[in-house]
This record gives structure tokens, sequence and C-alpha cells, in this order.
């Protein structure tokens, strides 16, 4: 999960990851930086997240992302 | 049958009277009635593309999600043998076969969009070619073009790969998924709906409500306003610059932007405002195409605002598969080691962003003046994404001014320029000559006395009550947008009978009169029908 | 869901209908008061387009003894008021501009709702014509039209691709784009008549403009000089219906040849065997404009495609001896309501012609 914020943190500096709870919907996270979170996922936890994932329950917060993160890992 | 003509008004108005008198099980079936007929009146040839179009959909789907349903009850059942990378490996393995069916689904229909839409400008790429080298050329076939074939190729395939994610179930009803895929009041210009969004709404009963009725029609009558009143009347003026580039330069290029904008805007979220209101008035709610596009402060933004359902088709069904596909990773991991972690980051996004954006120009038309259209939308997306450190300093630097109303004007009018400048493109349809034109605005400067003595309304074909009708109907449309920003005023209309019958009334009144309709006007056809 | 189970107010459902009903209403209303309007009203501009409705209150007035129909070669080139004066004749021109055939066919049927004469001339020239040409000369010659079943059926046989009947039924969806170009015009004669722009539909022009022999350019070859077949059954229909009422078809071909608007030898010769055949009279005044005086140099207003007055006045005199010794077109001057009837027009006539001639001396 820190591993997450940091990964996020990286992209926005000025966003408190661990109390937001609308990344997607408050528009802090373009389509840009949803690639870039894909990439460095796959990177470090050696996570796929496919294209049908990428929807705003999973990635309007931190703890949404890593409960997919988490699914995933799982399956 | 434009949106915009008699003939489609007593089609509607018959469809809506028939839909709510005719017993509730049978709504889907007059809609899909009335569907047929509206694309048949529109050509007989084009059916039968639409068929194939929606059998194949409509069957692979099914297969799809009978084989997913079947590797699954293989797991649930064999649950006890198989450890977890089996299970993976079984799970990968149905999927990949699924995958290739929903390929072979996939290639047949964009390759029937491919082949009907750009035959004749690759052909014309070739003959370019080749008269480098020889004087002989291949002749290029006039091939038909079904309605709204661009929509409804988009609206099928975007079904199919929904099934296929597991997002959507499979259609079950052949006829209730004809009627998602040939809606007839979006078949021609969208909105681009989702499966999930609209075909369940044909399941139910609609009973005939007056909050439905009255906004649904008040939305109509608004979209006649903006097309007719609006973008038709404008039409003439960018007609008559466009025509003759030589003669209308510099000055005028720059009104051509402002009036192009208007042109573009009124037309098609006039048409989209039919569509919408119409659907309404038969109970179904179609996703918004439009989220008031001109208060854009930036093109990402522009772009989330502007022809929506398009914008998020391409996202989600183009930019997000290609820039995270296994190929794509690995292009990101190489860059990453080779050229450095800023670059390697920054290289899978922005690939997949111009081949998106290229897709998008493509997808407008076989032409030149679309893909760099695209591209070139492309381009200003990615430039000022790597200007956001330089906003962001600015901001900080001077937090009283840019927080201020003044400047967040000028970030939208910025954007409205910017991207009225790139859409000329639209309206010269030829590269060099929009380049032409564009770099007239910064050296002719002999225009500009036009302004000024008026007779830019002589050369323009426009006289000064026209200019002030148009200009009257602007402000009202920019009003009536910014009040509706949380909700729309036909619902707000609809709830007070007197004034919703006082504003349904006017604008009538206002369409029969100052419509630019009947003999004279050819504009009636709407520019993304031909999309 | 919930707002199911909430039953709307009676008074509410009320309000609504009430609304909607006033709302149809003055919708409905609009195109009756607005049409006055908006209609071109053919006074200061494109006058012929008035034509057509000023027969109505002439035919109230007084019968006449020959119609004459077709296009501007009848309503530049015969004057009624010069063939009463000098030969007791009643006539009027139902003439028009571009008025083609079946426009001349369905307008003598028009008036034979009204009237029967005694002679119909008709001028050959728009037998060319087998196709419709342009919506703006349908709309002259139609629009004035009193509705009947005859006006419908003329607006059939009319429209060109782009025309809807709905047009003509409510001429509002026509021009209502001229909201912007209205003048003070269009007001003051929206409820009110308009005063007459012709005389007995003679459409009078006093300019001189001399025929231009140098640029008299030899007309334009064909490929093929047959009258279109449409043309000449509207010719049959124009026949059959004056045999059916007793009534003489007289064909004519003014003395006008100008280079463009040419009318060929092989075209006389059809016509000349068709009169022949059916056994009608036709006169060519071509070979005649000698005869009857006429000199291009001062009897044409637009350098010899049209007559003045001038020239229309020798024309008329020349042919009004044709109708009286040829055709026993009977000399009403003795008759007392039909004579002041006339008397008046022959006064408009004469008086129109000296405020034109002044105006012009002003210029």
């Amino acid at each position: 999960m820190n591993e997450l914020i940091a990964i996020l943190t990286e992209l926005h500096d000025d966003v408190d990851f661990t109390t937001e709870t609308g990344l997607i919907e408050n528009g802090i996270l373009n389509s840009l930086d949803i690639v870039s979170i894909i990439t460095e996922v796959s990177d470090r936890f050696d996570v796929t997240i496919p294209a049908e994932e990428i929807m705003p329950e999973n990635f309007d917060s931190a703890e949404a992302l890593w409960a997919l993160i988490c699914r995933l890992d799982e399956d | 049958m434009t949106l915009t003509s008699l003939p489609f008004l007593i089609f509607a108005a018959v469809t809506v009277l028939l839909y709510y008198l005719l017993p509730k099980r049978a709504q889907w079936v007059v809609l899909l009635t009335a569907s047929i007929l509206f694309y048949a009146a529109a050509g007989g040839w084009y059916l039968p593309f639409i068929l194939v179009t929606i059998l194949t959909t409509f069957l692979l789907a099914r297969v799809i999600e009978r084989r997913a349903k079947a590797d699954e009850d293989y797991i649930a059942a064999h649950k006890a043998d198989m450890d977890k990378d089996a299970r993976k490996a079984y799970k990968a393995a149905g999927k990949k076969k699924r995958f290739r069916i929903l390929t072979a689904g996939l290639i047949l229909n964009f390759g029937i969009l491919a082949v009907l839409k750009y035959t004749g400008f690759t052909l014309s790429i070739v003959n370019d070619i080749l008269g480098l080298f020889t004087a002989s050329t291949l002749t290029v076939p006039s091939l038909i073009l079904p309605l709204g074939i661009s929509f409804y190729t988009f609206r099928s395939t975007g079904y199919l790969i929904d099934v296929y994610r597991g997002k959507a179930k499979a259609a079950t009803n052949l006829g209730k998924y004809a009627l998602f895929i040939s809606f007839f009041p979006a078949v021609m210009q969208g909105p681009i709906c989702r499966y999930n969004d609209l075909a369940t709404q044909f399941d139910t009963p609609h009973r005939a409500e007056w909050d439905n009725l009255s906004a649904g029609l008040l939305r109509v009558l608004w979209g006649f306003f903006k097309k007719l009143v609006v973008a038709d009347t404008l039409m003439a003026a960018v007609k008559t610059i466009v025509g003759i580039p030589e003669d209308f330069g510099g000055m005028y290029v720059l009104l051509l932007i402002i009036l192009y904008s208007a042109v573009i805007y009124g037309d098609f979220t006039g048409g989209i405002d039919i569509t919408i209101g119409l659907s309404r008035m038969l109970g179904l709610k179609l996703t918004e195409n439009f989220n008031r596009p001109f208060s854009s402060r930036s093109t990402a933004e522009y772009w989330n605002r502007w022809h929506i359902t398009m914008g998020s088709w391409f996202t989600d069904y183009v930019f997000y598969p290609l820039s995270i596909c296994p190929s794509m990773q690995k292009l990101t991991k190489w860059s990453r080691a080779h050229l450095g972690k800023a670059i390697g980051m920054r290289f899978p996004v922005y690939l997949a962003t111009l081949v998106t954006w290229f897709l998008t120009g493509l997808w407008h038309g076989a032409s030149w003046n679309f893909i760099v259209w695209g591209v070139l939308n492309g381009v200003i997306i990615l430039i000022s994404r790597e200007c956001e450190p330089l906003y962001k300093r600015f901001r900080e630097r001077f937090p009283g001014l840019t927080s201020s109303a003044f400047y967040g004007g000028f970030m939208c009018v910025r954007t409205f320029f910017l991207m009225g400048a790139v859409r000329i493109l639209d309206c010269y349809r030829d590269v060099p000559v929009t380049a032409k034109a564009f770099a007239s605005m910064f050296y002719d400067f002999s225009h500009w006395g036009d302004l000024f003595d008026g007779s830019v309304m002589d050369k323009l074909g426009i006289t000064l009550p026209v200019w002030v009708l148009v200009g009257l109907a602007t402000l009202l449309i920019f009003f009536v947008s910014r009040a509706g920003k949380e909700t729309p005023v036909a619902d707000r209309l609809s709830r007070r009978p007197v004034l919703w019958t006082l504003a349904a009334l006017g604008l009538a009144v206002t369409v029969m009169i100052f419509g630019s309709y009947g003999i004279g006007f050819d504009a009636g056809d709407f520019i993304y029908g031909q999309f | 869901m919930e707002n199911m189970n909430v039953k709307t107010p009676q008074k509410t459902l009320w309000l609504r209908a009430l609304c909607i009903v006033i709302a149809l209403a003055i919708l409905a209303a609009i195109p009756a008061v607005l049409t006055p309007i908006l209609m071109p009203k053919y006074l200061t501009q494109s006058k012929e387009g008035s034509l057509t409705e000023e027969y109505y209150s002439a035919v109230a007035e007084t019968n006449h003894d020959v119609l004459f129909v077709g296009d501007c070669e009848i309503f530049e080139s015969f004057v009624p008021a010069i063939l009463w004066e000098e030969y007791g004749i009643s006539a009027y021109l139902r003439g028009g501009a571009q008025q083609l055939v079946w426009h001349s066919y369905y307008l003598l049927q028009d008036a034979l709702r009204y009237e029967t004469p005694k002679a119909v001339v008709f001028n050959v020239y728009a037998l060319k014509y087998g196709e419709p040409q342009k919506e703006a000369y349908n709309r002259m010659a139609l629009d004035g039209m009193e509705w009947s079943s005859v006006k419908a059926e003329a607006i059939f046989a009319s429209m060109t691709e782009e025309e809807h009947f709905i047009d003509y039924v409510f001429p509002f969806f026509r021009y209502h784009s001229r909201w912007s170009e209205l003048t003070a015009e269009d007001f003051a004669y929206a409820w009110r008549d308009k005063p007459a722009v012709s005389d007995s539909g003679y459409l009078m022009q006093t300019g001189i403009v001399p025929a231009d022999t140098q640029s008299e350019l030899t007309p334009e070859q064909l490929v093929d000089y047959t009258l279109p077949a449409t043309a000449m059954a509207y010719l049959d229909k124009m026949r059959t219906l004056c045999a059916e009422k007793g009534i003489e078809l007289i064909l004519v071909k003014a003395p006008t040849n100008f280079w463009r608007y040419h009318w060929y030898d092989e075209w006389d010769r059809q016509i000349t065997d068709y009169a022949s055949t059916h056994g009608l009279a036709y006169y060519n005044l071509i070979p005649k404009a000698s005869e009857m005086g006429l000199d291009m140099n001062t009897d044409t207003y637009d350098a010899g495609a049209h007559l003045n007055v001038y020239g229309a006045e020798k024309l008329t005199r020349y042919f009004g001896e044709i109708l009286k010794e040829g055709h026993a077109i009977p000399d009403r001057r003795g008759e007392g309501d039909t004579a002041a009837v006339w008397q008046r027009r022959v006064d408009a006539y004469y008086a129109r012609k000296a405020a034109m001639e002044a105006e012009a001396r002003e210029q």
C-alpha cells in the first residue's frame, strides 16, 4: 500500500492520496496518469491491470486501487 | 430525412404517438419498426450492411459469453484438482480463444467500414505513389457509404468488446439488439451509446409522463433553434469564405474560426439535442455528448466536454488497450532502460496518444485534412501536458491572477481559438490551403478595413438584421447553457407549465420565422452525419 | 418510481392542457398573421408577379371577349386599352414572366371559371420549354391564383424538384426568410389592396433602348429542334379545353426575334403544321414587323428583346384588325356598362403613360 502511495505521489505531489477518494471524479488523474500507474504497478508488483478494469470505481482512491491489485494477484 | 426536415417531424410525432398508444409490451417493436423504416428511407442498399454488423456482433457476443461461462463452470467443477497456476493457465487459454473470436468480429466489422470508407482514399495515395513511376493509375471505385456507418460500427464493436471483457451481458433478443444498433434518433450522428446504458431501457415499459414529454420537446425545439437559426444561417458565410480562399485571407480566416465554431456547435450540439430530446420524449435516457464544451480551459478538458461519447470510446477501446498491451509494456521497459526514466515513462503513453488521435482523425473522414487534424489535437494535448510544470510555477508565482475570473476567461478564450484554428482544417478540407489561410492571418492585414466600413456584410452575403439575429441567438445559447450547469433549463421549465409554454412557443415561432429552412437554404444536412 | 405514486393535482393537469391549447392556437395564428406581410408585393420590383392576381378584380367588373395567355411576349406586346379604343374589343392578358405552357393552360382554365371569351390568343414562344424552369417564376405565376382545384393541379404540374406543395398552401414557409428584407411597402399593403401594376394585364414600359444591330449575334445552334412533347401535350389540352367551351384558339408569335430569344424556323414549321392539322389560326408576326411599322430603334426598351409601349401600340393596332376582320370579335363600344368600365381603363392607361413619360423626362 505504501509503495502504491509512493507511485501516486510521484505523479502528483500535491495530493494526499491516503484520504482522497475522488481521484477520477474530481479529475485529478487523467488517462495519461492512469497508464503511467498501470506501467509502474506492473513493474513493481508484477500485476497486470487489464483494460477492462480501468473504471472510476477502481481508480478513485488509493485504497480501491490497492484492492484491485490484491484481487488481480489472487486470481 | 434529416432531423430538421418536415417529414422527420411527422415521422417522429407518429412514432411517439404509436409508442404510447400501443400496448407497452410492443414499445420496442414500434421503435425497431420506425428505425428500420427510417434507415430504409435513407437508401435501401444500406440495409444489408447494417444487418451484417448486427448479426455478426450479436452471434459472436453470444459465442464469447457461452465459452466464458463454460470455462468458469469447468474451473468451478474442478476446483479441487487444479492448483492456482493451473487455474490461471486454463483461464488464460480460454481467454485467448475468446480473444480470437473477438478479433474475428472486429476485423470483419472494421473491415467493412475500412473498405467502404477508405478504399478511395487508400487508392488515391497508391495512385500518387504510382504516379512517381508510371503513368498508369488504378481506378477509384465509388462505393456506397451506409448511413451512420461510423457510428453504428462503433456502437456494435464497443458492445462486442464489453461482452468479451465481461462488462456487458450478451443480448438474448436479436430484435432489441438490432434496435440498440439502429435506434433512429441516434443512428446518423450518435451519441455513441454503450450497450449497458441504452439497451436495458428497452426492457422496461415507459409511461407517457409530462416531465419527459415536456422537457424532451423543449430540448428538441432548442436543437432546432441552434441548428436552423444559428448554424445554417452562418453556414452561408462559412461557405463563401472557404469557397474562395484567395479572396478571403487574413481577417476573414479569423472570422472563419469564430463563425465555423458557432456553426459546428449549433449543428452538432443542436442535432444531439434533437436526438436526446426525442429519446427523452420516449422515456429513454441517452448518454450526454456535450458538457458546455466552449467553457473548457484546456484542450484535454475540451475533449472531455465535446463529443464525449466518441472520446470515451477511443479512450476505452483504443487508448487504454494500446498503451497497456504487453508489447507496449515491453517497449516501456526497454525505453526506460535505454533512454532514461523520464523519456521511458512517456514513451508508451505518447505513442498511444498519437495513434489514438490519428485514428480519431481517420474516423472523421478519409482524407489528409482529418488525419492532420487528429494528430494536431494529439500533439497539442501532449505539449500542454509537457508545459504543465511551467503553468504550475506560473500559478504559484501569481496566485491572485491565476485564480481570478479574468484568467479563467482568458483560458477559455484561448482554448476556443486554439481548437477553432485546428478545426478550420475541416472547412477547407485541404491541408496546404488551410496552412496558407492560417498563415495569412499574420501577414495579410488588408481586409480589416471591411469590418469598419461594413463591406464585410456584402462580401459574406449576410445582412445586418441577420447578424443581429445570430448575435442575439448566440447570447441566448450562452446564458441558457450557463444557467443549465446544475439542472438543465428544460427540466426546470417543465415544472412550470406557463413558463414552459412560453419557452416552447417562443422557440417554435422563432424557428418558424428566422430559421434557415426551405428554398434557398441547402445546408440542411448535419455535418456529423457525414462522418 | 416514487413520483409514479404521487398523483398530479387536477388543477395542474387543467393548467397544462389550457397552456397547450393556447400555445397551439397562437402557433397556428402566427403564419396567418404574418403571411400577408411576408409575401412579396411585386409593386416596385418584379412587377410581373402581380399580374396573376390582378385578373380577378378586372373580371368582376366586366367580361372579356378575348383572353391572351403566354409569356412576356404577351404582357409586353398587346395593349387592351388600344384594342378597346380602336376596335371596341374587350380583352385581357393573362401573361406572366416566363409563363410556361402549363401555367398558361391552368390560368386559362382558372379564367374560364369566371367567364367564357370568344377567342383565346396564345403566344407560342413558351412551347420551347418542356420542363419547369425556375422556382421564382412558378411563384409569380401561381401565388396570385385564387384557390380552387385548378390551382392545386397547376402547382403539381409546375413544381421544380426542390419545391413542395405545402409551401404553396402555406406561403409562410416559403417567404419567412424575407423577414430581414421587409420594406415599408410590405407593411403598407399587407392587408390593403395594392394599386394595379398593369393595364388589363399589359405591363407598360416607356424606356427606349435601340436594338443594337452590331451585337445581333447569331442564335446558337440547337441539337434538337423538336418542340418538347410535354409542352405540345399542354397545347393539345388547351385546344381541347377551348373546343369544349366553343372558344376559338388563336396562335400567335410576337414580332420580336431577339438573338437570345430566337424563334427558329424549325419551330415555326412545327407550329404551322400543328395549326393546319387542327384548323387553328396561327400568326407568326416576325415577318410582319415592318408592315405594322415597328422600328427597333425606338420601339424596344431593352435593345430588342421586348417591345416598349410605342411598339406595343403599333402591334396592337395591327393585331386588332386581324381580330376584328378575321375572327369577328364584336365591337362593344355601344354597350353602356362595358363601355363605362373600359372608359375608366383607357383613362387609367393614358394617365399611367403620361406619368411614366414625365418621370422618364425628369431623369
